[in-house]
């Protein structure tokens, strides 16, 4: 402290020595922030490829407009898997014929549904091969024994929202996983949770979410 | 973290080494659910990898007093595993309810240190990549990653079908930490032709392997190390018996 205070005095001195030193560093800090620009902004857009869902499919037209639940398209199997996504067949129930003039219909029927082909849907929440993911113990029946959660509130816990037009699909180009998919912390985050660790099998162990 | 932990729920095999006749069936049905790559020749220690390996006993007696038993050798699943213990990175891990030990392909980093430490070289290093002949792909079970070279992989008591087990059980609305005999079962259980093996929690006096572990002639592999393995083996014989752990010349054989 005492120190400081005595070398006050050739202060103007200093100070201008300090403004060619500025001069100076300048460039680094030119280079720091074109590097932060790179790293936070640049290069995780150039990791990330995007693309489009091959049909335009809406949930809230199925579901507001139709006026499916959502378990009449994803539902939990008797046996305890998931049924995920239907198949052209099971969409077909009802687009046998076209049912309106929007240009996505359009290309859902000739494309896939006159070859009787699938569609190669974009899995936002796909895992790596190593993650270990079931449905079943997260349905709407096992979570509402302690809370009530609605469900679309639950699917949001961990899926992005798909109620409107569906968002595009980030690839990263190096591993080929979706941008969006949950991180193990987000898992580890609830099943971890002292609440759950006490009263359900939500397990912080490593075998119970890899294989 | 103590490597030592006690659980509720104890999956433990029983195998009747009286019963095996060494067939291989259950290698080859472990291979095929696990997702290990067929090997061109399986006896190349580079390259084949065994997840249960069956061995071959001998009481090394001449004719006509000879006689050879066939020992099917899975992961023990140690209560006290020595490869947890070892394991600088977390990949190996005991702590899930059911006692079966882990192996997080993904995190581990090769060091191969596990292998060195497990007495039943129940561990195995994969040198290289794996390869399936063209068309192979498509047997791959889904429920069962496939391991890239450089880790360490083994035999994990068939845990997606645990998992799967308890998926039903949710679906169905019964207990998942409560599932009846003969719901979750490993592979090589399921395929042994002449019911050699049996599976099930040894902790639940309502499964079959509760009883079978409680027989006199059962054993289980160098059980004086004091690893306390989950896997036990019967055989009424008494030189296959001795040949389970390090006797010396004048101790009696247990059982
Ligand atoms: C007519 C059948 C149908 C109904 C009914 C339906 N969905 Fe979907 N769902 C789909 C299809 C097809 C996709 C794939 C296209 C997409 O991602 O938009 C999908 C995708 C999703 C996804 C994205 C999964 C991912 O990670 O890629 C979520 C979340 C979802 N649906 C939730 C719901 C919810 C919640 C409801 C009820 C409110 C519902 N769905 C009703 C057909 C349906
Ligand atoms: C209950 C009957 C029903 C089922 C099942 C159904 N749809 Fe539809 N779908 C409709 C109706 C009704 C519309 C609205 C048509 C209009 O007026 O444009 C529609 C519209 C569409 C459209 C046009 C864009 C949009 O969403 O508004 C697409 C694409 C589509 N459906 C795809 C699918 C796919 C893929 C499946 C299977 C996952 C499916 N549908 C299952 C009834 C159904
Ligand atoms: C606890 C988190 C979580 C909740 C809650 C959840 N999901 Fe998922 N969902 C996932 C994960 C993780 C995957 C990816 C699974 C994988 O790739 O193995 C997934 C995959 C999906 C898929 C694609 C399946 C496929 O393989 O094609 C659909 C469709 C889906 N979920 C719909 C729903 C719906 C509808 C709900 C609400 C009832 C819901 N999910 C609730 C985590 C969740
Ligand atoms: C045995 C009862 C029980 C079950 C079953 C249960 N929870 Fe919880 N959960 C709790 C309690 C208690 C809390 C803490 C009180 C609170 O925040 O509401 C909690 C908190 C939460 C929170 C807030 C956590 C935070 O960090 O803020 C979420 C999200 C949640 N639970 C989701 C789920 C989901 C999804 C399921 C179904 C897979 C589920 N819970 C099943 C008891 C339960
Ligand atoms: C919103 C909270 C929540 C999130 C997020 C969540 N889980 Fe869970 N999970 C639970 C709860 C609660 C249970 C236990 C349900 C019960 O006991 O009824 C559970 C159970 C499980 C089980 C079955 C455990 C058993 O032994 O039966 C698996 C596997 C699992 N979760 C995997 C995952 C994975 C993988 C993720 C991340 C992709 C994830 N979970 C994200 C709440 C959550
Ligand atoms: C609640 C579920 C959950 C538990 C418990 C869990 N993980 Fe994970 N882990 C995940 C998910 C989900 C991912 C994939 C995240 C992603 O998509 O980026 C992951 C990814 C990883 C990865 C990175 C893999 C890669 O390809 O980059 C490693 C390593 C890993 N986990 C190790 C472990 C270990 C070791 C433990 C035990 C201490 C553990 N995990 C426990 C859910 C879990």
């Amino acid at each position: 402290m005492e120190d400081r205070q005595e070398s006050t005095a050739p202060q103007k001195e200093v100070c201008s020595r300090f403004k060619c030193r500025l001069c100076g560093v300048a460039p680094f800090f030119v280079g720091i922030v074109v590097a932060l620009v790179f790293g936070w902004w640049l290069f995780p857009t150039l990791m990330f490829n995007s693309q489009e869902q091959p049909v335009q499919f809406t949930h809230d037209t199925h579901v507001n407009v139709a006026g499916l639940d959502c378990n009449y398209c994803h539902k939990i199997r008797p046996d305890g898997t998931f049924s995920a996504i239907p198949t052209t067949k099971e969409c077909a129930v009802c687009h046998q014929v076209l049912l309106g003039e929007s240009r996505a219909e359009r290309v859902f029927w000739d494309e896939y549904v006159r070859p009787g082909k699938e569609v190669a849907w974009l899995i936002y929440q796909k895992q790596p091969d190593n993650v270990f993911f079931s449905h079943a113990p997260h349905s709407l029946e096992n979570c509402n024994n302690c809370h009530e959660f609605s469900k679309t509130e639950l699917c949001l816990f961990c899926h992005v929202n798909v109620k409107d037009k569906a968002p595009t699909y980030h690839e990263n180009r190096l591993s080929g996983y979706s941008k969006d998919t949950m991180k193990m912390w987000q898992c580890e985050r609830c099943h971890a949770n002292p609440n759950h660790l006490a009263g359900t099998a939500a397990n912080n162990a490593c075998f119970v979410c890899h294989k | 973290m103590s490597a030592t932990q006690e659980f509720r729920i104890k999956w433990g095999m029983v195998i009747d080494l009286d019963k095996c006749t060494g067939c291989g069936s259950c290698m080859v049905a472990c291979q095929a659910e696990n997702n290990v790559a067929p090997a061109e020749d399986g006896l190349n220690r580079r390259r084949a990898l065994n997840w249960l390996l069956v061995y071959r006993l001998s009481n090394g007696k001449p004719f006509p007093d000879h006689d050879i038993a066939y020992l099917p050798r899975p992961c023990m699943q140690c209560g006290k595993p020595s490869c947890v213990s070892v394991c600088p990175v977390v990949a190996t891990t005991k702590d899930e309810e059911g006692g079966i030990v882990s192996q997080v392909t993904p995190r581990c980093i090769g060091c191969r240190y596990c292998m060195a430490s497990c007495p039943y070289h129940a561990r195995y290093f994969n040198w290289h990549d794996p390869v399936w002949p063209a068309g192979m792909e498509k047997t791959l079970t889904p429920d069962v990653s496939v391991r890239p070279r450089g880790v360490v992989e083994k035999c994990t008591f068939c845990h997606h079908r645990l998992m799967a087990a308890k998926d039903r059980a949710y679906a169905e609305g019964r207990d998942p930490e409560k599932l009846p005999d003969g719901a979750y079962v490993t592979s090589c259980t399921e395929a042994c032709p002449n019911g050699a093996i049996s599976f099930g929690d040894v902790n639940n006096p309502e499964h079959k392997v509760h009883e079978l572990i409680k027989s006199p002639y059962a054993f289980r592999l160098l059980e004086r190390l004091g690893t306390d393995p989950q896997v036990w083996y019967v055989s009424r014989r008494e030189w296959v018996r001795r040949l389970g752990d390090n006797y010396l010349n004048n101790e009696p054989t247990k059982g």
